[in-house]
């Protein structure tokens, strides 16, 4: 069994430590072809005639790719167009060494057995093993290594294809990038081509050169003067970090003024300014760099100006003018630490969206694309089909930022669809939030259930069998994902039951099958406002988990026996089969209740959860719940085109209370059981409390109006808002709490392992412990808790990485931020819908003045629950029509004899200003009070007042980017829900 | 870091099922009455037998009805990557010893030598994961080189499990600090008995079953190789006296 190994040492030279590992070499490595007649293989990858579509290499061939070719042109190889590829193992594993995320895109690729890809694992093959030479970089021995394997390969089939007409025989092609790989290749007597020249001489498939990633500085003839300061090399930068010359750190890029940005530097409070060209040295947002600060007396402050980049493209020089806009400020006001980029560490570049900006000069193949990322630097592009993608929402990579370049080069990946068309949108803002939605794989639905389902004997003998009680759900109309259901019965002693019943997602989705992989990708299902993102497949969110009216189903129930003052006297957790009674909506579900006349067992049952809710729910908010709000609607879509036609703000019920009551109780229950026989990693869920200066907004706004609100704690707090209350505006209350929503920190998943138990309470909801039980359809983390508290009670297995509270760790910090993402998508879909709903309407809404800022007003629309900037001070270049006056200790806006205080109701006209493709506006105008001049009874005079919705729908939660930017904001970020 | 690639091999070119390679030597030393050189990979181990002999040091240690079993182990100065001096009887050397022992113990025919006592000495001089059961193999092999009787081979083993589902055996040094649990077996592989079971960390019982398979596969097949070995050692030691040894 070790015979037919010989056995060499290889030795790996650390800093000073020596490391000899074994490395063994094989002679049972097939070489993975059909038309081998030497590898007893099973089932060859590669095919047995490959057909070229080259005109260059006619013959037909496998094609040997190396690194830099995988690394930086992996969108064409995603194209189906290649196909008989070999991968080395050597390029594998660098690929896995430079970029995680390429590396996953290359398995997929690998894994798909359309491709005819093949790992050859040549480093562990006896013939095609090298050693590193004297005086050789790992490079070159990689190079050689590859080269070695395109030889091998081309005797190791020539012997099997003797027979064949020489033209006809299959060869090996090795593409390549680099210069010098590609002469020694030749020199070794192997076919070899750079990428570019192969994928130009392919037949038929003219698309593919546009997704070619410019590697190589194209040189036009004329040195070119170079526009920025070099780069550090990678040591050079080690070096300065480590003597603490320069500073490592994260890269923001402002989104008003693309020529500053700042740093957050790790281990550092404040944030390090970076300003012009030569200061952001070509950084783009989210880079790791390195950066050098300057002397104090260079020091600036951030400008309050917007600037945007200009509109076309000004060739390879930098613009003196702007540099000067910006910099202007920099002697005046105070001064922070400043500083300039001297090299990247890593780059996070990623494919953005946005749109081809047309070109001035015809038939030309180089453009300029705008991100809709305000963040992101325009990007050249080489493409032929300009006039195609010019009316198209495209994806763009980028490639390279060369030293001469104004702008960073990059390559055209796909077009999603016409410019303002819904779906395009949709998939834009989907991309945008990095919501992960494309189709399930078939890996994942092979995980999927066989239909019919049926329920076992086996499966009855397991679970508690809870068919004959009556069960219901209560959800919002038109939910197909129903993951909870209800049933209350009265019990002999005089106590009630109360059960909480959820889909049993564990029992379908196991640990580590792809399916689960995938879920915990996604980790939460995303709703849009036409469209849901599944985290699971449909065949199980919709159907076989979804607990749908008279259908069995397995269930995950949550048991207990209370006293009519609803005190729990017992809990108990088990898996159980139930069979719902009705599906209802809230509406239907308190008609019922409100219903005298009807005695069944539902609506008593119903009754009696709706008595008992309150009395939690009043328990809950004496013990310092809060009470928040924030604006939420629901948009009335037409059935045919989806297009929004109505909107309406949520109507809140009591049968909404009832469920959410119970569901807490349920979370709690859990959250409390599982942490008692996991201590160190069940997964919960905390919500910190927010510092003292958050609530400075509110604490100001309840002042201005006479109103003392005490925010040292929620109980003072929610009783301070309690009394807050203005008869003469109904509304005032609520745009109270909509403030102190915005006050508060972010909920987040954790695990009780990395925190100590005091740190765990949850702030809004005023409880020491708590997690996500109760929705296992949709988010991920409810996943993870049933299977903790299945093991709780003896139903399920534990696996290692459920009981491992770093990968725990991991978890939760993937879960938080799709959450995040997935939010600010739902909100991006609301403005998405906004805006389509008033495309060609002009409309009078009312408003109130949510805030009074230097020049403007942000008023705040019930209806649609959106928030929008009313300007008083005119854009540059245009005459002030009305000269109000701002006065900042009182918070007011003053023209004339009207004054703007926070909270004034106010009339305004709403309209779309389409007048920007890729960012379209809602206009505010206003209507009442009147201000002659300003106001405008009818739309004759258009007076620029613009709000910008559609920001990307990032918003504030403390991150730093806007703690900066905040100050000279102009629209000031977006409402924050909470739940 | 994935202990498995795609292509279904190791870290170090090896299948899941496969052993490293195991070199040995019998004899090495004239001092000692047995003595045994033996690599697995780069695991390498020294064993050398005294004995048996009459109890040295205080009489009062001596068993009335079977042989005292004494066992050291030690480790090289220079047998890991960072070298720092070990003195013998820390507290994993001590361990070791009396881990070792009751490996021993348990296949020495101790009842022929009452009152006497045994020394088994082994070194590391080169460590790379699975110490104790290469000391156990080489331990072994001097006790036969020794002419100790034994009732059968004492062989040891390790496993562990791969990405939670494909058992590994024989793992490296590598293979060990890259998490996932460890388990060692030492067992007679001709009666199939376990003496000695130890895992580093928490296994689930799923899983225990299923690398426990392995790891006893892993000591059948160390076994042949030891056995082979011993056989061609009394052979060319035979023929030097002429003898005619018929291998079947
Ligand atoms: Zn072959």
């Amino acid at each position: 069994m070790l015979t037919t190994k010989t056995f060499l040492k290889k030795t790996k030279r650390g800093n000073i430590l020596k490391i000899v590992r074994e490395h063994y070499l094989r002679e049972d490595i097939w070489c993975g072809s059909a038309l081998c007649d030497k590898c007893p293989m099973s089932e060859p990858v590669l095919s047995e005639n490959p057909e070229s579509a080259s005109e260059l290499f006619s013959f037909p061939h496998y094609i040997v790719l190396d690194t830099c070719v995988v690394v930086h042109q992996i969108d064409v190889l995603e194209e189906k167009t290649l196909c008989n590829v070999i991968i080395p193992q050597t390029v594998i594993e660098e690929v896995k060494h430079q970029s995680s995320t390429i590396y996953k895109r290359l398995k997929d690729i690998i894994g798909n057995p359309g491709r005819n890809f093949y790992v050859f694992v040549n480093e562990h093959h006896m013939k095609t093993y090298i050693e590193r030479q004297r005086g050789e970089t790992a490079n070159d021995r990689n190079d050689r290594a590859i080269r070695k394997t395109v030889a091998w390969y081309q005797s190791h089939l020539a012997s099997s294809q003797s027979g064949i007409n020489k033209s006809e025989r299959v060869q090996i092609l090795l593409l390549t990038n680099d210069g010098k790989n590609k002469e020694l290749a030749a020199k070794e007597g192997l076919c070899v081509a750079s990428v570019r020249e192969y994928i130009q001489s392919l037949v038929g498939c003219p698309g593919l050169q546009d997704k070619l990633a410019v590697t190589e500085p194209e040189r036009d003839g004329n040195a070119r003067e170079y526009l920025f300061p070099p780069h550090l090399p990678p040591s050079l930068i080690h070096d300065g970090i480590k003597s603490g010359k320069l500073l490592q750190g994260t890269f923001y890029a402002s989104r008003e003024n693309f020529l500053e940005g700042h740093v957050n530097v790790e281990g550092q409070e404040k944030m390090i300014l970076l300003q012009g060209h030569a200061g952001l040295n070509r950084a783009v947002d989210g880079d790791s760099v390195a950066i050098e600060l300057l002397p104090e007396d260079q020091w600036s402050s951030p400008s309050d100006i917007v600037l945007q980049d200009e509109e076309d493209d000004p060739g390879d020089i930098l613009d003196d003018r702007t540099e000067a806009l910006s910099a202007s400020r920099a002697a005046s006001s105070e001064r922070i630490p400043t500083g300039r980029v001297v090299g990247i560490i890593r780059r996070k570049w990623r494919q953005y969206c946005g749109i081809l900006q047309p070109s001035p000069v015809k038939d030309t193949v180089r453009h300029i694309f705008v991100p809709a990322e305000r963040k992101i630097p325009k990007i050249r592009i080489e493409t032929r089909q300009s006039e195609v993608l010019a009316s198209q929402r495209i994806i763009v990579a980028i490639d390279s930022w060369p030293r001469h370049s104004r702008y960073p080069s990059g390559h055209f990946v796909r077009a999603l669809g016409p410019i303002g068309d819904k779906d395009t949108e949709n998939e834009v803002l989907l991309l945008e939030h990095d919501v992960p939605h494309s189709q399930f794989s078939e890996a994942v639905n092979a995980c999927l259930p066989k239909l019919p389902w049926i329920i076992t004997d086996d499966d009855v003998a397991e679970r508690q069998d809870l068919r004959h009680i009556d069960v219901c759900s209560v959800d919002p109309p038109g939910c197909t994902d129903i993951d909870d259901a209800l049933h209350c019965r009265f019990l002999d002693n005089g106590h009630v039951e109360v059960g909480v019943h959820i889909a049993d997602v564990s029992h379908f989705i196991r640990p580590g099958t792809a399916l689960d992989k995938e879920a915990a990708l996604r980790a939460t299902t995303v709703y849009l406002v036409d469209k849901r993102i599944d985290m699971v497949p449909e065949l199980l969110s919709s159907n076989l988990c979804s607990l749908r009216g008279n259908e069995e189903r397995f269930a995950f129930s949550c048991v207990w026996e209370m006293t009519r003052e609803a005190r729990i006297v017992a809990t108990r957790f088990h898996k159980s089969i139930i069979r719902s009674r009705a599906a209802l909506t809230y509406e239907q579900a308190q008609l019922r209740i409100d219903d005298p006349a009807q005695k069944d067992a539902i609506a008593t049952s119903l009754r009696e959860l709706n008595r008992l809710a309150k009395i939690l729910k009043r328990r809950r908010i004496e013990n310092g719940a809060l009470v928040l709000a924030s604006p939420e609607i629901r948009f009335q879509v037409d059935s045919e085109t989806h297009d929004p036609i109505e909107v309406e703000a949520k109507k809140l019920r009591e049968t909404n209370s009832m469920v959410e009551e119970f569901m807490l109780l349920a979370n709690i229950s859990v959250a409390e059981k599982i942490v008692e026989e996991f201590p160190e990693c069940a997964m919960l869920r905390r919500h910190p409390e927010p510092p003292v200066a958050n609530f400075e907004p509110l604490v100001k706004a309840g002042h201005k109006l006479g109103f003392n609100i005490v925010t040292s704690t929620g109980k003072e707090l929610a009783a301070s808002l309690d009394e807050a209350v203005l008869p003469d505006n109904p509304y005032f209350n609520t745009m109270l709490r909509i403030l102190a929503t915005r006050c508060m920190m972010q909920a987040v998943y954790f695990t009780s392992g990395m925190l100590q138990p005091d740190e765990f309470f949850h702030y809004g909801l005023a409880c020491p412990i708590y997690t996500h039980f109760t929705s296992p359809i949709r988010r991920y983390a409810d996943i993870i808790v049933h299977r903790l508290l299945a093991v709780c009670i003896g139903a399920d297995s534990t696996y290692s990485d459920l009981l491992d509270k770093r990968k725990s760790h991991a978890l939760c910090h993937n879960l938080n931020y799709r959450n995040r993402m997935a939010q600010y998508a739902g909100r991006a879909s609301v403005a998405l819908h906004t805006h389509l709903f008033f495309r060609g309407k002009v409309q009078d809404e009312e408003g109130y003045v949510l805030f009074v800022r230097k020049n403007a007003l942000q008023i705040l629309i019930p209806k649609y629950g959106l928030e929008g900037t009313l300007y008083v001070v005119p854009k540059k270049g245009e005459v002030a029509t009305a000269n109000f006056v701002y006065n900042e200790e009182e918070q007011t806006q003053k023209c004339g004899d009207v004054t703007f205080r926070s909270f004034d109701p106010v009339t305004v006209q709403l309209s779309l200003d389409r007048s920007n493709l890729q960012h379209e506006k809602l206009v505010l105008k206003l209507v009442k009070p009147v201000i002659p001049g300003f106001s405008v009874p009818s739309s004759d005079e258009p007076i620029p007042m613009a709000i910008d919705e559609q920001d990307g729908g990032k918003c504030k939660d403390g991150s730093v980017v806007d703690t900066v930017s905040q100050k000279n904001k102009s629209s000031p970020s977006k409402k924050k829900r909470k739940k | 870091m994935d202990l498995i690639s795609d292509q279904g091999l190791r870290l170090d070119g090896r299948r899941p099922n496969e052993l490293r390679k195991i070199r040995c030597k019998l004899g090495v030393f004239n001092q000692p009455d047995g003595s045994a050189y033996l690599e697995q990979g780069n695991t390498k181990v020294l064993a050398a037998v005294y004995g048996p002999h009459e109890i040295r040091g205080s009489r009062t240690k001596a068993l009335h009805d079977q042989a005292l079993i004494n066992c050291q182990y030690s480790m090289a100065t220079f047998s890991t990557g960072e070298r720092k001096r070990r003195p013998r009887g820390d507290r994993k050397s001590i361990e070791m010893s009396i881990h070792l022992r009751q490996a021993l113990q348990a296949v020495i025919k101790t009842e022929l030598y009452a009152r006497s006592q045994i020394d088994i000495f082994v070194e590391v001089l080169q460590a790379d994961g699975g110490n104790y059961c290469t000391c156990v193999n080489a331990a072994t092999l001097a006790l036969i080189d020794a002419g100790i009787p034994i009732t059968e081979y004492m062989v040891a083993c390790t496993a562990s499990l791969a990405n939670g589902e494909t058992p590994l055996v024989d793992i490296s040094h590598l293979e060990e600090t890259s998490g996932g649990p460890n388990l060692t077996v030492a067992a007679m592989p001709m009666s199939g008995q376990i003496v000695l079971l130890e895992m580093s960390q928490r296994f689930h019982l799923d899983h225990l079953d299923k690398v426990m398979k392995h790891a006893l596969r892993g000591c059948q097949e160390i076994k042949a190789v030891l056995d082979k070995a011993v056989r061609d050692h009394v052979a060319s030691a035979g023929a030097a006296c002429n003898w005619e040894f018929k291998t079947d």
